[in-house]
């Protein structure tokens, strides 16, 4: 099978552009970087057809002469879900700035407040008293 | 009496609630109109799933080609032992969900609210697990969970609140990588064998060289790990789950992991049945328990700790998986079943809990087995059944699980038997304390408790509705008026499910028997592949089919 190297380029540079704005906090590169591994998601794709060029089913003629029509399919789908899924995030990006004014992934509250608990509960980790029964005073 | 042959309607578990969806999205004012759709729609699809399993246990799987192509070329939807049973396990828990969170919103009185979007966007969560758990290739397989993953977006951040949109961008970042992955590793698959069609690949994948195998293989575990929520891919989790509402958090804690682990299962037995991952599996599962259960112990607020609890239980099912073996996977098969009723139920009572007594918290709660006795029984039942006491099902399924663990004999899996013993102690453990803080001290002894708990407290249990604590502004339910604290229906349909889990436990031997098979089938790996390629007289010779 031979490969194109100019799709293959375009993706790679598509991945590393994509990851590298993944790994940022402030939410609308995180959105950049999906919809360009997306995009380069869709290129391997049709990369994966075999070579291009010919047009997909044409009557009843060989299948040597025709592109693959599966992976053009796939990649429409594919762009209709990352299309819908951009939309949400632009929503929740927009509603994220609307609430606290930041463009960022906010750390969880809750996850900081149990790192910073001692570990120690008072009702359950309160030295025991040495006097076992409580009957003891009640004899006397 | 003979049934029916069900199985050519199996699209239809897919179309109506698409269909319901729309519906009730025109008909987003009305709310009566709403929920009776909703409803109905769910109850005919889980009448038909029924039907379908019985089918199936009687007959073995069956395929149904969609537009009459012939296989591999079209869209095939399998129904076969283990697809029923999820099928049928989902849509009870995804019913009585359902009946519990329209009480919910009826009784909270917000027919014009937010809410509106719930249901077409619950159908769809419900259309998109029944597609994953019918698909018969990879790429239908991917849209499934697209849908229901869309779906479990808008739920997560309903009403948009802060903290449900930050709990909510973790979980779509998330969600979208591991389908990126998903996709690439479709891609990949596509060009090494030229198909996507699962019955196809199975006989096309193992043809390949052994590295090939290996890496497609691990590329689709990685992304069934993500939404399975296996360590060390599961820590978006427990940060996004315990926000939404209550009725979400137990849906999405039943259901959505399951799906993961489904595909998990699908992708071991079916597609990659020779090339061995057994011990990376071994470690992840060892992993995934002890790490999630070590994460529950830390934490108080019950629905926090109830998903690590969740995502350390995922650790059973994986151990059942990678012991390959007949009873292992029969085990793994009844647990998921069991889990899926058990966790969802439990989540269900927190929510239930938090409308008693204003908070999830642990440490502010207490009195509750004096003032909801009721309550105290519908957490106790689950609880037990999920640290797997004697005789429920929980103890069942990790006895199972054990068993194949020492059939086993590697010293892994001796590792793995105990992990599973010593989690399950430490959840026996978690539950225990939420017991004894919750329901069995006094609430004076709680720190900071709710003014509702304390008005319920020194009212005796007479606390009907939230006019108790209308003067107390602290209080989260301080605005709610005259709602009542606990309407019937969600208490009823909680008793439902723990009933549903009991009866687990009452017909374990059938269902035991229905995995066991459902698990020779899976290794056998023919029937499947015989429904999807076999013979089928239906299809006309110009779709590509042979003919009668």
């Amino acid at each position: 099978m031979s490969v194109n190297v100019t799709l293959l380029l375009v993706m790679a540079v598509l991945f590393a552009a994509g990851i590298y704005q993944l790994t940022e906090r402030s939410l609308t590169r995180v959105l950049l970087g999906i919809v360009l591994m997306g995009n380069a998601v869709n290129l391997l794709i049709l990369a994966m057809g075999g070579v291009g060029g010919a047009p997909p089913i044409v009557g009843d003629g060989e299948p040597s002469g025709q592109s693959d029509p599966l992976p053009q399919a796939l990649i429409l789908t594919a762009i209709v879900i990352t299309f819908a899924v951009t939309a949400f995030m632009l929503g929740i990006i927009y509603r994220s700035w609307w609430l606290s004014r930041r463009d960022e992934i906010q750390v969880d509250a809750e996850d900081l407040r149990v790192a910073a608990e001692t570990g120690f509960d008072p009702e359950d980790d309160k030295e025991l008293p040495l006097e076992t029964t409580e009957f003891v005073e009640g004899e006397k | 009496m003979s049934l029916p042959d069900l199985t050519p309607l199996a699209p239809l578990a897919v179309a109506l609630p698409f269909l319901a969806a729309a519906l009730t999205f025109v008909l987003r004012r009305h709310a009566v109109a709403q929920r009776i759709i909703s409803i109905g729609t769910l109850a005919v699809v889980l009448t038909l799933e029924c039907l379908m399993l019985a089918w199936v246990w009687g007959h073995g799987a069956s395929a149904v080609l969609i537009g009459g192509w012939a296989p591999p070329f079209g869209i095939s939807m399998v129904v076969d032992e283990f697809s029923a049973l999820m099928l049928v396990v989902s849509s009870v828990v995804s019913f009585l969900v359902l009946i519990y969170a329209t009480s919910q919103g009826s009784a909270d009185g917000d027919a014009d609210g937010p809410v509106s979007v719930f249901f077409p966007s619950y159908l769809i969560l419900v259309a998109g697990v029944s597609n994953a758990f019918l698909a018969g290739d990879l790429f239908n397989l991917y849209v499934g969970f697209e849908i229901l993953l869309t779906a479990s977006y808008v739920l997560l951040t309903l009403g948009g609140s802060k903290e449900r949109i930050r709990a909510g961008t973790t979980y779509v970042v998330v969600s979208v990588l591991s389908s990126l992955l998903f996709l690439i590793a479709i891609a990949m698959i596509y060009g090494a064998t030229g198909t996507v069609n699962l019955a196809d690949l199975a006989g096309k994948l193992t043809e390949l060289a052994p590295g090939t195998q290996t890496v497609l293989h691990l590329m689709l575990l990685t992304a069934f790990g993500i939404k399975a929520a296996v360590f060390p891919l599961s820590f978006w989790l427990p940060d996004s789950y315990p926000t939404a509402p209550a009725p979400v958090t137990a849906v999405f804690a039943g259901l959505l992991t399951k799906v993961g682990v489904y595909a998990m299962v699908r992708t071991e037995t079916l597609l990659f049945p020779h090339d061995n991952v057994d011990t990376l599996l071994m470690w992840v599962a060892l992993l995934t328990m002890l790490v999630g259960i070590l994460g529950a112990v830390a934490q108080s607020d019950i629905k926090r700790m109830l998903s690590f609890t969740l995502t350390s239980h995922i650790g059973f099912m994986v151990f059942g998986l990678a012991l390959n073996s007949q009873l292992g996977l029969a085990a793994t098969i009844y647990y998921v079943a069991h889990h899926i009723v058990v966790q969802t139920s439990l989540f269900l009572v927190v929510g239930l809990m938090e409308r008693r007594a204003g908070t999830a918290d642990a440490n502010r709660l207490g009195s509750l087995a004096a003032l909801a006795p009721v309550l105290a029984v519908l957490y106790f039942v689950p609880a037990m059944n999920l640290a797997g006491i004697p005789p429920l099902s929980g103890f069942l399924g990790k006895l199972g699980l054990l068993q194949a663990g020492v059939a086993d004999g590697g010293w892994l899996a001796w590792v793995l038997v105990g992990a599973s013993l010593v989690t399950s102690l430490l959840t026996l453990l978690v539950v225990a304390r939420v017991w004894n803080k919750a329901f069995w001290r006094r609430a004076e002894d709680a720190e900071n408790p709710d003014p509702l708990l304390l008005a319920a407290a020194n009212e005796a249990g007479a606390v009907r509705t939230y006019e108790a604590v209308a003067a107390f502004p602290e209080s989260r339910f301080s605005d709610r008026g005259a709602t009542r604290v606990m309407p019937s229906v969600m208490v009823w349909c909680t008793g439902a499910l723990v009933a549903v889990g009991v009866a687990l436990t009452v017909f374990a031997g059938p269902l035991f028997t229905f995995a066991d098979r459902a698990a020779t089938h899976l290794r056998e790996r023919a029937p499947y592949i015989e429904a999807v390629l076999g013979h089928h007289p239906e299809v006309s010779p110009e779709r590509g089919g042979a003919g009668s």
